[in-house]
């Protein structure tokens, strides 16, 4: 399962993620920001109208807006 | 002992840093640019408790010396001390938002690597005390080697401990400090494994009650309230503007004709009289009138991003701005344009995607910005008629509102089409930290407010009185013969001949022509030289005390009127703008860029709209 289709306010840990599908500014930016393999993540939020894009996630005590896109390149499991 | 002459505030965004900046300079502050590049450097002074002064600067907020943006970049030179003709700050206080320590220690760890004297602010505890967490700020100082002091930066808490620890922080042992940094050079899963201990360790009760934040952000990110909210946030903030502002308005407005008055009386008739009232008065003080809007959006802005509302907006409005090929993150700077395009521009730094931060740099002269108001608001006044096309909702505000949303769709347009063309490339990504609600403090706000408002002052006072002063020199000589029209006898009218010639197709007048020479300077100015330009053509001193709108609504067809309008929502009248694209943009090219296109667009709009108007016998 990825991220992106997490159901909102279920935990779950990063497995692995495609880092291919980000820039290479924005790797580092979400990595900067705890997003990485073994981080435990769970969806807060989701957009407006018109895809519901982008996903509120919460890390820590961190919420980060990120796009659907980058959220379907993370792989999750259950916490 | 040895003295501490430098500090710096480092730490992650949106820690709490420029809060604790005013709190320990109050409003001595300096604000300038790093050279060569364009992030802001924010210095004041402090007095450390051996009653001698520090320069304490403010450095952007970042995540990682790894960095991923402009501002970012100048801290990690400054705190390395490669920033050239800026010294390595001696003390560093590291900022750390005490209910977000794991995410901050990962950066924190690399700020005590380098090995410089170090104080740690453990900010916001109070705000950390609401989310139900107690944190044992001894035992943090214990895992960090560095002393750590417990502030709340918005209520004054912790400020002279802090102080204390800033002055001694030099005279600690070296060997310690040497321990401590050699402990930190990890790696980033290294790092951040050893900042969940650390933040472990700190905690002294946790519960995972967030009910505030949480609770706040089902409503204001609700799918469908969400939207509405914002929308009605934005409408109430643009009705603001109007009705808040009008009393001050009038009276400034009352206070310069008073002026003009007394001078009047006191002055003898001639040229240094008609100097005073007619230059400097009637140009000058047709724009200092829009201070009180200015202040007034302002304060909005400055609100929204205080209470963390507005990286909500960002998050709301990141699909919106998706479909054409932008991100949530320009909403922010593009909001700000609607106050000035200036401090607009500015706000795109925080647009990692260089594509991305070119487009919203080209399109943010298109967002209304403060100073088409006076140009709008004179001419709506003098040929929109004032009244109701639905209950509660007026002509002259809705022709108002009509120009903000052409600024609107024009700027979404021109957004599409440069991300197909000129700026094409991968879409980009959003990805932004969504910081804690807060309640704002006054203090921070009214310091962020009289810096916005001395900036436009000071734009008034310097490039906008030259302008008017230069123009009333342009259009006094050479003196008219008696029966020929002063205006038609002045350098500026032969200029604005020149000028007619290419303008006329599209409906405007001489007098428009000539008003739009200086207002390269500022949109703003074009109102002043209107002014300007009836008053000294005024026939008699009867018609000089008629106020421009009046004129204006004797002088000009309703066509004309419009067309002029529909100019301002695109001209790029505004010296100012331009030079802050070239340099953010680093080069001419985009500016000029920017010039061409919008001059084509009013050009052809103020053209549509003059042959539509006349066309349907308006």
């Amino acid at each position: 399962m990825t991220l992106e289709n997490l159901e909102a306010g279920t935990a779950a840990v990063i497995s692995s993620v495609d880092w291919s599908v980000l820039a290479p500014e924005e790797g580092k930016r979400l990595r900067a920001l705890g997003i990485d393999e073994g981080a435990e993540v769970s969806v807060a939020h989701r957009g407006v109208f018109g895809g519901r894009d982008p996903l509120a996630v919460t890390i820590g005590r961190m919420t980060i807006a990120l796009r659907r896109a980058h959220a379907a390149a993370m792989q999750v499991e259950p916490a | 002992m040895s003295r501490v002459r430098t500090a710096a505030l480092v730490g992650n965004p949106n820690a709490g840093k420029s809060a604790l900046f005013n709190a320990l300079t109050g409003a001595r502050q300096k604000i300038a640019n790093y050279p060569g590049v364009t992030v802001e450097r924010k210095a004041g002074r402090i007095t450390l408790p051996s009653g001698e002064p520090a320069e304490l600067i403010d450095l952007p907020g970042s995540y990682s010396f790894d960095t991923t943006s402009p501002d970012e970049e100048v801290t990690r030179q400054v705190v390395h001390g490669e920033f050239a003709g800026e010294a390595r700050p001696e003390v560093l206080i590291l900022v750390l938002d005490a209910a977000n320590l794991e995410q901050h220690l990962v950066f924190a760890q690399e700020v005590i690597a380098l090995g410089q004297p170090v104080v740690v602010a453990l900010n916001m505890v109070d705000l950390a005390e609401r989310d139900g967490l107690i944190l044992d700020a001894l035992a943090l100082e214990e895992s960090l080697g560095v002393p750590v002091v417990p502030t709340v930066a918005v209520r004054r808490r912790g400020l002279d401990e802090l102080l204390t620890a800033i002055g001694d922080a030099k005279n600690r042992n070296e060997a310690e400090s040497e321990d401590t940094q050699s402990r930190f050079h990890l790696s980033l899963p290294e790092r951040r494994l050893a900042a969940r201990n650390i933040a472990r360790g700190a905690i002294l009760s946790e519960s995972s009650e967030r009910r505030l934040h949480a609770g706040l952000d089902r409503i204001l990110l609700n799918p469908w309230l969400g939207p509405i909210i914002l929308f009605g946030f934005l409408f109430v903030m643009f009705q603001a503007v109007f009705a808040w502002a009008t009393p001050f308005a009038d009276a400034i407005d009352a206070a310069i004709t008073a002026l003009s008055a007394g001078v009047t009386a006191v002055v003898p008739a001639g040229l240094p009289r008609d100097f005073i009232t007619q230059g400097v008065l009637a140009g000058v003080g047709s724009v200092i009138v829009f201070l009180p809007q200015i202040v007034i959006l302002f304060a909005f802005i400055l609100m929204m991003e205080a209470t963390g509302y507005m990286a909500r907006a960002a998050f709301l409005m990141d699909r919106m701005m998706a479909g054409v090929g932008l991100s949530g993150r320009s909403f922010i700077p593009l909001l700000s344009s609607f106050a000035c395009a200036i401090p607009g521009i500015m706000a795109t730094r925080s647009i990692s995607d260089p594509k991305d931060r070119l487009t919203t740099i080209l399109i943010a002269p298109l967002m209304t910005c403060s100073a088409r108001l006076p140009v709008y608001a004179v001419i709506i006044a003098a040929f929109i008629p004032a009244i109701t096309v639905g209950p509660g909702i007026g002509l002259q505000g809705l022709v108002l509102f009509g120009l903000y949303v052409a600024g609107i769709v024009g700027a979404m347009v021109v957004a599409l089409v440069l991300r197909r063309s000129a700026t094409a490339g991968a879409s980009s990504g959003f990805i932004m930290e969504m910081p804690r609600y807060q309640m704002p403090r006054l203090r921070d706000i009214g310091i962020g407010l009289w810096q916005r408002a001395w900036v436009f002052l000071r734009r008034a006072g310097t490039i906008i009185f030259t302008a008017t002063v230069v123009l009333w020199l342009l259009l006094s000589f050479p003196q008219a013969e008696p029966g020929e029209s002063q205006v038609d006898a002045s350098i500026a009218g032969t200029i604005a001949d020149g000028l007619n010639v290419v303008l006329e197709p599209i409906g405007f007048n001489r007098e428009i022509s000539l008003a739009l020479i200086p207002a390269m300077a500022a949109r703003e100015v074009a109102v002043a030289s209107l002014a300007t330009t009836y008053a000294i053509d005024a026939d008699n001193e009867e018609e000089e005390a008629e106020g421009l709108t009046k004129t204006l609504s004797g002088r000009w067809s309703l066509p004309t009127a419009l067309a002029f309008l529909a100019w301002f929502v695109f001209a790029p009248q505004c010296l100012s703008t331009i030079a802050v694209a070239r340099r953010e943009t680093n080069g001419w090219k985009w500016p000029l860029f920017m010039l061409a296109y919008l001059f084509a667009l009013a050009y052809v709009f103020a053209g549509i709209t003059y042959w539509s108007a006349v066309a349907l016998g308006l």
